[in-house]
């Protein structure tokens, strides 16, 4: 298990998985968002403070992830849609049947609006050799999931630290 | 503490006040499915507790960021900008409990574009247990009339 399989090593620092959002950007979700956690910040819901500080209507920062997460259902899907991918190829190809997130970070840059069409790519940062920690024996890797607009301008990036790992007998 | 206030108010140390929550099944699920995240351990307990092992369906990971993001807000008005957020979850949280977030200011600083910036201490705590902890940096007006929003490209180093 020491040596990392060259086809993983081969991933470090490669974009994979560009995808571009099944849908734009909408206000119906950004309400659906906000009444979740009872944000009221007048950004979302007020036009003229919107107009006045960020040139128009904007989506929450953190709802970045979530314009890439697909529907349950779309018509002619034959296979599930896994956000994060990178992340199950690691798990497969390293036979590590379990993982947990250790870490999340989010860089936040130009606003999403409403309108907006993004598109997002995964980058694997890096992968540790093995460590042992209380879940079991396995490795932690880094994860950079990438976001642009459809000008291609960053609107963010989301940095994932997982843990994957076989349970001790 | 919200509204517009310009960062030479905000003093490293000072605490900013708690939001307690109660957390039930539907805010769980309402959660998750505003996040689009259908894996049955946020709605479906039966699955939680036998293939998940723990006692109920629970809060998921881009809820819980925007919950922060709600309650940094709260504290910034609409002036302030999320920069960058970090987050480390410890433990679960599940209909029943009882959340509060909690956050200290622990900096205060303007960069090189004048941005100013407070890098804060969050966290959600459940009884005496801090579930997730977070770092938070917020860019809040310099001045009068400064609005962090109309950064772009270079002048907006997050």
């Amino acid at each position: 298990m020491d040596e990392l399989p060259d086809e993983v090593r081969g991933w470090i620092g490669q974009e994979r998985y560009e995808q571009v959002g099944e849908f734009d950007v909408e206000r119906g979700y950004v309400f659906t968002s906000c009444a979740s956690v009872q944000n009221g910040n007048p950004l979302f819901w007020d036009e003229a403070t919107a107009h006045e500080l960020t040139g128009g209507w904007i989506a929450p920062p953190t709802m970045l992830s979530v314009w890439f997460r697909p529907h349950y259902w779309a018509p002619g899907r034959t296979a599930p849609v896994q956000p994060l991918q990178v992340h199950f190829d690691l798990k497969e190809r390293l036979g590590l049947p379990e993982a947990v997130m250790t870490d999340n970070t989010i860089v936040f840059r130009e606003p999403v609006r409403p309108g907006d069409r993004l598109r997002t790519w995964q980058v694997l940062r890096s992968v540790s050799p093995p460590k042992r920690t209380k879940l079991g024996l396995g490795r932690f890797w880094v994860i950079d999931v990438e976001y642009v607009n459809q000008r291609g301008e960053p609107v963010g990036t989301e940095t994932y630290t997982g843990f994957g790992y076989r349970r001790d007998a | 503490m919200g509204g517009r206030l310009t960062i030479d108010r905000v003093k490293p140390g000072r605490a900013l006040p708690g939001l307690p929550v109660r957390v039930d099944a539907t805010l769980v699920v309402l959660g998750a499915l505003a996040s689009r995240d259908w894996r049955p351990r946020h709605h479906d307990r039966d699955f939680a507790q036998q293939r998940n092992g723990v006692r109920d369906i629970f809060l998921n990971t881009p809820n819980l960021a925007a919950w922060f993001e709600r309650y940094v807000t709260d504290w910034t008005g609409p002036t302030g900008r999320l920069g960058r957020m970090r987050f480390r979850m410890r433990d679960s949280i599940f209909p029943g409990d009882r959340m509060v977030f909690r956050g200290v200011v622990e900096a205060v600083e303007t960069d090189d574009t004048g941005c100013a910036w407070a890098r804060l201490a969050v966290r959600v705590d459940v009884g005496d247990r801090t579930c997730t902890a977070c770092r938070v940096r917020v860019a809040r007006p310099a001045a009068p009339g400064d609005n962090p929003w109309a950064r772009r490209g270079a002048d907006w180093n997050p």
